[in-house]
Formats: C-alpha cells, structure tokens, sequence
C-alpha cells in the first residue's frame, strides 16, 4: 500500500490542480459557451436556442463601437509601445553610466495598478485643472486638450496611458535581447567598420525576431483583457466612447442583467485572444518538448 | 592630456561628434525619464496641496504649503459611496486577500512545478500545457459561472472567496515558473536521492526547496503584485465591506457626492500602489525576472 502510495505521489499531488483547471478553466469555458447559446436574461437558462445572442450582438451598435475600439486601441498601443520600446532598449544598451537608475524608472508604471495609473491620467488629462489649464495659465489662451471628455479622441487618452504603463516592460524585453546577441559578432563588425545603425538593423535586430514574438502576444493579450484601466480612466464614456469588450461584458453581466449578451461577448473575447495566441503556445510547447 | 594634444584635426572632430552624439543620447533618456515620472510627481505634490491651491494654482508646481490633510482623509475619512471610513479597511482587506492567496498559489505552484520537471509520467505534459494554456484565458469567459460556483460554496462576496479566485487562476503562472526552475536541475539528483533511501516529499523538502529562493522570491512577488493589483475579480465577486483597495480607490474616485477632491483621490492612488511600489524598489530584479519568465523563451 505505501509502495503504491508511492509510486502515484506525483499524481496525487499534481491531481487537485488538475481538476481545478479542469472544472474552472475549462468547464466553466464549456458553461459559458452554453449560456451563450440560450436566450438566458437575468438568469442562466439551458435550452438552446442556437445563435440569437451573437446575432444580437453583432447588431448592437454599443458592441460595435467596442470592436473597433479594441481595434485601435490593440494597433495603436501595440505600435508605439513596441516602437517606443525598442528605441529605449537601443539607447539604454549604448554603455549608459547611469543605466541601472534610468531602467528602474521606465519600468515603476509597471508595478502600478491600472487603477492607480487611471486615476493619475485622468487627473492630468482634465480639461478644468489639468494639462489644459495649465499650458492655459502660460498664456496660451487657446490652447485645447480636452480628449479625456472628448467621445471622438477619448480612446487615445486610453492608448496614451497604456503606453506609459507598458512601455517600460516592452523596454525591458527588448534589452534582455540585445544583451543575448552574440557579442563576438557584434565586435567582429565593429571592427569591419561597419556603422553602429547597420550593425543594429542588419544584425541584431533580426535575431531578436521571437522577442519581438514574445512582446506583440503579451501586449496583445494586454490590450484585449483591458478593463480596469478604462473604468478608472474614462469610465467607458463619454457615453460608450471608449466601451471596450471587456467593459460592455462587464456592463452586460452585473449592471444590465443580460447574461446571455455577457457570455457571447465573452466567448468572442476568448476566440480573438486564442487566434493570436494559439499558434504562439503551440509552436513553444512543441519546440520546448523537441529540445 | 598629451595624447590629446596630438590628435589630428579630423580625429578631433570625429571626437566632437561622438560626444555631441553622447549629449543628445542622455538629454533624449533624461527626457523619457521625465516623461515616466511626470504623473508620479503630479500625484505627489497634487495630494500635498489643499484644494484651493489646487484650483488656482499650476498642475506641475510644487505646493506653497504643504498639507497632509488630503492623505489622513484619503487613510480613514474619504467616502466610498455611503460609507466614509478611507481607504483603511480596504487596505487590510487587500492585505488579508493577497497574503494567503501568494503563500498557497506558491506552496502549490512549486510542488505542480516539482512534479512536471522532475517526476513526469505519462500525460503529466498535457496536464503542464492545460494548465499553460489556462494562463491566457481572458477572465471575462468564467465570470458568470465562477460567480455562481460561489454562491454554491457559500464564500461568493467574502474574502476566502476572493482567495479561492485568485489561487485557481493563479496555479497556471505559478507552476510554469517553478517548472522552467527546476527543468534545469539535473535529473540524476532525483536518482541519486531514490538510490539513498529519500522519498518524494524528502527530495522536495530536503534538496528542492533548499534551492528554490529565487524562484520563490520571483514567484511571490509576481502572485502579489498581481493579486493587489487586481481590479476585476475584486470588482465582480466582493460585496460592501469585503472589497480590496482598487475597488475602494475607484469608488473614492468616482464617488458623486460632494466636492471633488483631486488632492485626497491622489492620496488614495498613492496609498493604493505604495505597496507594489516598494516592492518593486527593493526587488526590481526579481520583478523584472517575473514579467519576462513567462514571455521570453528558456
């Protein structure tokens, strides 16, 4: 009997964490795609009724702006904070004497709640007291910055805080990346006179290409899940300027009562962050076990 | 000095261009920098003005006189909704939720990580990139039924509940740590080890654990930093009275009644993250470690 004990320990102790996932990743997946196929209101129902609440969806116009919020957000986030990222990693990297103070500060936003850096933002970007009052008190009476309560610029005041909150780690991925290239290499041009901007963009940049993997699929996987930025930020407004998916299936499920809208908007959360994800974790997992 | 002095002309000018060059590199970084810390700096010294300050005065000056009223409110008088107790409670809320959360999403990552890396059997890889795989979900997809779940187990809206969210959704992060750790542990200790009379929870206690600290320093300050953190489960399953501090913040924040007081809304922000904050200043190595573990391939 103890043998046995064993020899099955590792299953043992491995076994709780595998149910757990088991019901709460994946059975709970199961659940809401269920639900997402009922006409469920204010309760869950079980008959299925196929696919009304996509079509539902897909027609509502407060889903639709989520969509293409997302899909500005998610671009322009994505862009500059890879950009911006890699700029300051190249910098960073030019034997900087203070570098170890100037990374710690590029990279505090990080340990922020969003609900910290939300509050801060909006705080600076308001109209009455903020950045626009004072370049105003400077003597540019003209001066306007109004995006926070502006419904057609407010997802950039959105974007803009991400990017500071993030760009900072992108920064930190990339400089691990330029420190793992081949120094012999980098010397070996170095002395073949070859200029600093060649030897970047010829050489270092383009062996860094699954870190620049790494860094689009966590930012990608940032931008979809954001929510609690854009509650603290923007409250999804003005009126549903800035609703994003996460923040309509939120608004769906505990304020409006329509579980049947909150769990399609979900299930269609899930399926864009897989289509970008899947391929990545397969191809790691697969590799990972080749070597 | 007379190295110097017997440079050639075009070599000195090449030489003023690098430093040119240098110049503007740090005038670039040092503007960055200042970018990062700017909000920081306006929350700081917005939350030690008094609000008339604030309304006729400049977002980037320092305060004429500085106050600590706005920071005693934000600590233990400003309102959350109908309740006017500060961030306190909320505070002690977040510290009871994330510290038993962080020990047992850690105690169980290690031994799941311990068992991957170093005790496979067949199947134990599926399990691994199930539970990898659960890392991505978006949180939205098991809202709805977790807060039923919850209700079932009697916790929904208690703080054992919140517990309970954060070690399930935390487990997938926690394992993957401890097993890219311990994959690099030569097998044959385990052999050895067997060979010698030691059983699978000695090995663990006796040989592992003792070789662990930096992967639980890493570990410990990823699971706290994001259970602290955390705003939707926090949002979703606790009720008035049970709620961690971004709630509280958030409610402070958009709190309708009365006059709005930027000075005690950046107090409370700044209580809010002071936590993460100074861990992030003692440990930033180990933090930074945690955010690449999971997205730099090794």
């Amino acid at each position: 009997m103890s043998e046995w004990l064993e020899n099955h320990l590792p299953k043992i102790v491995l076994a709780p964490s595998f149910i757990g996932v088991l019901v709460f990743v994946y059975g709970f997946i199961a659940w809401t795609a269920w639900v997402s196929l009922t006409r469920s209101k204010l309760l869950p129902r079980y008959e299925i009724k196929g696919f009304v609440q996509y079509e539902k969806l897909f027609d509502s116009p407060r889903w639709d702006t989520a969509m293409n919020n997302l899909f500005i957000f998610g671009t322009l986030f994505i862009v500059i904070a890879m950009v911006l990222g890699l700029l300051l990693a190249i910098m960073l990297d030019q034997k900087i004497r203070t570098e170890g103070v100037i990374r710690t500060i590029y990279l505090y936003p990080m340990a922020l709640s969003m609900i910290v850096t939300g509050t801060a933002w909006k705080w600076i970007l308001n109209p009455g007291l903020g950045i626009e009052a004072t370049v105003r008190g400077w003597g540019y009476e003209n001066f306007s910055f109004d995006w926070v309560v502006n419904p057609d610029y407010a997802i950039y005041t959105i974007v803009l805080a991400a990017v500071w909150q993030s760009s900072g780690f992108v920064m930190a991925l990339f400089l691990a990346g330029l420190r793992s290239v081949d120094g012999e290499i980098i010397k070996a041009a170095q002395v073949d006179g070859i200029p600093t901007w060649r030897i970047y963009s010829a050489i270092i940049i383009p062996s860094m290409a699954p870190i620049f993997l790494s860094a689009f699929i966590v930012l990608a996987h940032l931008a979809i899940k954001i929510f609690d930025l854009v509650i603290a930020l923007t409250g999804g407004g003005p009126g549903y300027a800035t609703d994003l998916p996460a923040t309509y299936m939120y608004a769906m499920a505990f304020s409006r009562g329509d579980i049947g809208q909150a769990a399609s908007s979900a299930m269609i959360m899930m399926l864009v962050v897989f289509t970008i994800v899947v391929p990545y974790l397969y191809s790691e997992l697969r590799s990972k076990n080749d070597g | 000095m007379m190295a110097d002095l017997s440079l050639n002309q075009s070599a000195s000018e090449a030489n003023f261009g690098k430093i040119a060059l240098r110049w503007l590199l740090y005038a670039l970084l040092g503007l960055f920098a200042l970018y990062y810390l700017l909000p920081l700096f306006v929350m700081v010294t917005t939350s030690l003005k008094s609000l008339e300050e604030i309304r006729t005065g400049s977002l980037v000056t320092l305060p004429r006189e500085v106050t600590f009223d706005a920071w005693k409110t934000a600590w233990s008088g400003a309102c959350t909704g109908i309740q006017c107790e500060g961030l306190r409670p909320y505070f002690w809320n977040s510290v009871l939720l994330a510290v038993p959360a962080v020990f047992l999403s850690t105690l169980i990552g290690a031994l799941n990580g311990y068992v991957v890396a170093q005790w496979k059997f067949k199947g134990a890889n599926l399990i691994f990139s199930l539970m990898l795989f659960g890392c991505f979900i978006p949180f939205q997809v098991v809202l709805l039924p977790m807060a039923r779940m919850l209700g079932l187990m009697g916790i929904a809206g208690t703080i054992p509940g919140l517990i309970f969210v954060h070690v399930i959704y935390g487990i997938g992060f926690t394992t993957l740590f401890f097993r890219n750790y311990y994959v690099t542990i030569p097998s044959e200790l385990v052999k050895a080890a067997k060979v010698d009379g030691a059983n699978f929870f000695r090995i663990f206690w006796s040989i592992f654990l003792p070789l662990s600290l930096p992967i639980i320093v890493v570990t410990v300050i990823w699971q706290f930093t994001q259970i602290w953190n955390d705003f939707l489960f926090g949002v979703s399953f606790s009720q008035a009275g049970t709620q961690p501090i971004t709630v509280a913040l958030n409610n402070i924040v958009n709190s309708t009644t009365g006059v709005k007081e930027y000075n005690v809304d950046m107090a409370a922000a700044i209580i809010a993250a002071l936590p993460t904050l100074f861990v992030y200043v003692v440990a930033g190595k180990y933090f930074i470690r945690g955010l690449t573990a999971g997205s730099v391939k090794g």
